[in-house]
């Protein structure tokens, strides 16, 4: 009943808001804080701490959103949503960014009308089981009871996984990461599927979590990235260069210990220049944003490899695909001019 | 002006004033609501209909009544949902019912222990809500029975996980018609025969052990012709391979929980409806039947039962209604019923919110209606008759 009624207030949500598609940004200015979807609590991406703050990857992207249009981070807040309920809630209004563990596929961008800003992290999605077993690969998990968090990318994968490999399973369809959590743990299913990086955060929370090993076999492509609702471009443009000025920031050496001091210069490079606001970024003044957006990401919140390494380098990821193309890896930043 | 006040102060007129407002503005609430939904589902890019319903669904489902793949539609799936839902909702009722019955009569029993402990009973399990005796009943089944490798084994042929209950599948072979037959064939004659003893009864005061011949006869006529067919059944079994049990029939822990925690809240109301039916009853009529020499269980089942019945089945009319839509709570558990697939997985890969909700609601009222229909042509048939 209770999922009816959340999905019931959603649908209202649809049914009775006007068109609130246009001017996101004066809404958010007008409301003084970005309200922002994220997780029900997945360590390392959003969960909040023994405070009550929220931490983590996906988390700090809202906060970066919010350092750029309203010039401080902290002036978020975030409602929590699971698999199913994240685009209804999107689509409702209750947030103006959808940031978390979202794949980014066809269907979800052109049928259900979302807009996807960008890939903050590129993933797949991978099984995880007790070392116990024996298990070194996923081609050996034929008959097994299988754990999947419903209302994902990851049931549509496991069936075509198994399938295409001739395999029988059994579904053991959860709501949240953390039932599935509980339930793997009980052994109500042999292994848990779901993104690689979900897998490692959820076995960073274990008691002892070398006795689960995560299989080698990759069965997807999760293109992660934070939601928006289709219609409002502007804001689209602002949220997709939030995330670019992340990683722009990594690029150019701006950290958010050096970023003031590179702010308040004159520097070398005109592209430092232009996006710490010491020389004008063409546009930036059209879009709403002030002339100090990206130093308020920057030096509030950090550039990317910051918020990386904050967060889910202690999971044990590394940088692997998610490195700079710089450096190797799929992140590839347009120019800052 | 002065036309309309002597509208209002006339009474009657004032009436029909009041209803066209108020139709107006329910009409006028809902042109709203649904002149907002055709803007948003425009500005969102949407457009309504139920084609999605032919394609494939894409996904697997671990308990499936009829045959499903992960090929099939997603009305397919949205089937085998609402055979689940019904599954547990008639399982359930059954359950809660006997359930209901027994604890609505040892309530009042004078056994002081008896009585106190149900009292208790009832007390406590219809003030923990329903949510968290499904959860309860799950963390109990998947935390405390053991996994597949050290079931609980019982003779070979079932075995007792975390991950269900596995029994031996009866298989029906060839020559399996005559024991239908007979089956049929017993069923006629105890009804028959019933009949029978209560007009011997009616008109000569003899008594057929109705009971103990009827008994015998579904019994023994049946497995005659089992065995003069050859046995026409032949089991298969579960065995371990791998990580779990293959073959036989396979009870889901999801299933049982879900079952099971439905029955015990609602038996606890449904007890309580029961002990005001037999409240409602004159003690005349206990005395009376008393006095005619019946004994303690006859009175409560040919007197006292019979009459409350009437005040019973109202109420537990509408404790079948809350069974029913309670077991949409399947989904926090990962039972997968109707919500779970049509208003869950299905919903979300096709994002067809709107049409995915109006059917589930649509389907949800389609069984209440049922359900209450049922009910009341019950009610009526056990109705008081003026004569
Ligand atoms: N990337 C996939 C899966 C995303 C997902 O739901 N991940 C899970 C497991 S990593 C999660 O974040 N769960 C946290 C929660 O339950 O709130 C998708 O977009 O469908």
């Amino acid at each position: 009943m209770k999922k009816i009624l959340i999905a019931m207030a959603g649908l209202a949500g649809v049914v009775a808001a006007t068109s609130a598609n246009a001017g996101t940004l004066e809404d958010v200015r007008d409301r003084g804080h970005l309200n922002c979807v994220v997780n029900t609590g997945l360590t390392g991406f959003a969960s909040p701490d023994d405070a009550g703050n929220w931490t983590g990857f996906d988390v700090e992207f809202c906060r970066a959103v919010a350092a750029a249009v309203l010039g401080d981070a902290s002036k978020v807040e975030f409602v929590t949503a699971t698999g199913k309920t994240r685009f209804t809630k999107l689509a409702a209004g209750e947030g103006e960014i959808l940031s978390r563990n979202t794949t980014w596929t066809f269907s979800r961008d052109v049928d259900l009308a979302q807009t996807f800003i960008g890939v903050n992290y590129y993933d797949g999605q991978a099984f995880m089981v007790p070392a116990a077993l024996g298990v070194s690969s996923a081609s050996e998990l034929d008959g097994a009871s299988v754990c999947i968090q419903t209302g994902t990318t990851t049931e549509l994968n496991l069936a075509e996984y198994f399938s295409s490999n001739g395999m029988s399973y059994e579904p053991v369809p959860i709501e949240t990461n953390a039932e599935a959590r509980e339930s793997y743990l009980a052994g109500r299913c042999d292994v848990y599927t779901t993104d690689g990086s979900g897998l490692a955060a959820t076995r960073a929370t274990f008691d002892a979590p070398d006795a689960h090993v995560i299989l080698p076999e990759i069965v997807s492509k999760e293109p992660l990235g934070p939601v928006v609702r289709e219609g409002d471009d502007n804001w689209a443009d602002i949220v997709s260069w939030t995330l670019k000025a992340m990683m722009a920031g990594e690029e150019l050496g701006i950290t958010s210990a050096n970023a003031a001091q590179l702010g308040a210069q004159v520097n070398d490079n005109p592209e430092i220049n232009r996006l710490l606001g010491v020389d004008p970024l063409q546009g930036a003044e059209q879009a709403g944003l002030s002339s100090d957006w990206a130093l308020n990401i920057l030096s509030q919140v950090g550039n990317y490899a910051e918020s990386f390494e904050r967060n889910l380098t202690p999971l044990g990821l590394s940088r692997g695909m998610n490195a700079l193309a710089r450096d190797g890896g799929l992140h590839y930043i347009p120019p800052i001019k | 002006m002065d036309f309309l006040a002597r509208i209002w102060r006339h009474e009657e007129s004032r009436a029909v004033v009041i209803q066209i407002l108020v139709i107006l503005a329910v009409f006028g609430s809902f042109g709203w609501l649904i002149s907002n939904l055709v803007t948003n589902f425009a500005a969102l890019n949407k457009n309504f209909g139920f084609d999605f319903l032919s394609q494939p669904a894409g996904y697997d489902i671990n308990q499936t009544l009829v045959e499903y793949t992960n090929r099939s539609s997603h009305l397919r799936a949205a089937f085998v949902g609402l055979l689940n839902t019904f599954l547990v909702a008639v399982f359930g009722i059954i359950l809660a019912t006997i359930m209901g019955v027994i604890l609505g009569i040892i309530r009042l029993s004078n056994n002081w222990l008896a009585r106190n402990v149900t009292y208790w009973y009832i007390e406590f399990t219809r003030n923990v809500p329903i949510l968290l005796h499904i959860l309860l009943w799950h963390g109990i089944i998947i935390n405390t029975l053991p996994r597949p490798k050290n079931a609980y084994n019982f003779g070979d042929i079932s075995f007792l996980t975390n991950r269900g209950f596995y029994v031996p599948e009866p298989i029906a072979e060839t020559g399996i018609a005559a024991v239908y037959l007979a089956v049929v064939a017993a069923i006629v004659f105890a009804v028959f025969f019933k009949r029978h003893a209560k007009k011997l009864q009616a008109e000569t005061g003899r008594q057929l052990p109705v009971f103990g011949v009827n008994l015998a006869v579904l019994i023994a006529v049946p497995a005659l012709a089992f065995v003069v067919s050859g046995s026409p059944v032949s089991f298969e079994y579960p065995v371990l391979k791998g990580f779990n049990f293959k073959g036989g029939m396979h009870l889901l822990p999801e299933f049982v929980a879900l079952t099971f925690a439905l029955a015990i809240y609602t038996a606890a109301f449904i007890a309580e409806n029961v002990r005001a039916g037999i409240l409602a009853i004159h003690k005349g009529q206990r005395e009376a039947a008393e006095a005619l020499g019946l004994r303690p269980g006859r009175v409560m089942s040919l007197v006292i039962l019979p009459q409350a019945r009437r005040v019973i089945i109202p109420p537990l009319t509408s404790q079948y209604l809350n069974l029913t839509k309670n077991s949409s709570l399947a989904i926090a558990i990962g039972y997968m019923d109707l919500v779970a697939t049509l208003g869950g997985i299905t919903l979300n890969q096709t994002g067809r919110e709107i049409e995915t909700m109006l059917l589930v609601m649509g389907m949800y009222l389609i069984i209440s209606l049922s359900i209450s229909m049922a009910m009341n042509w019950y009610n009526s048939s056990v109705k008081l008759v003026d004569r």
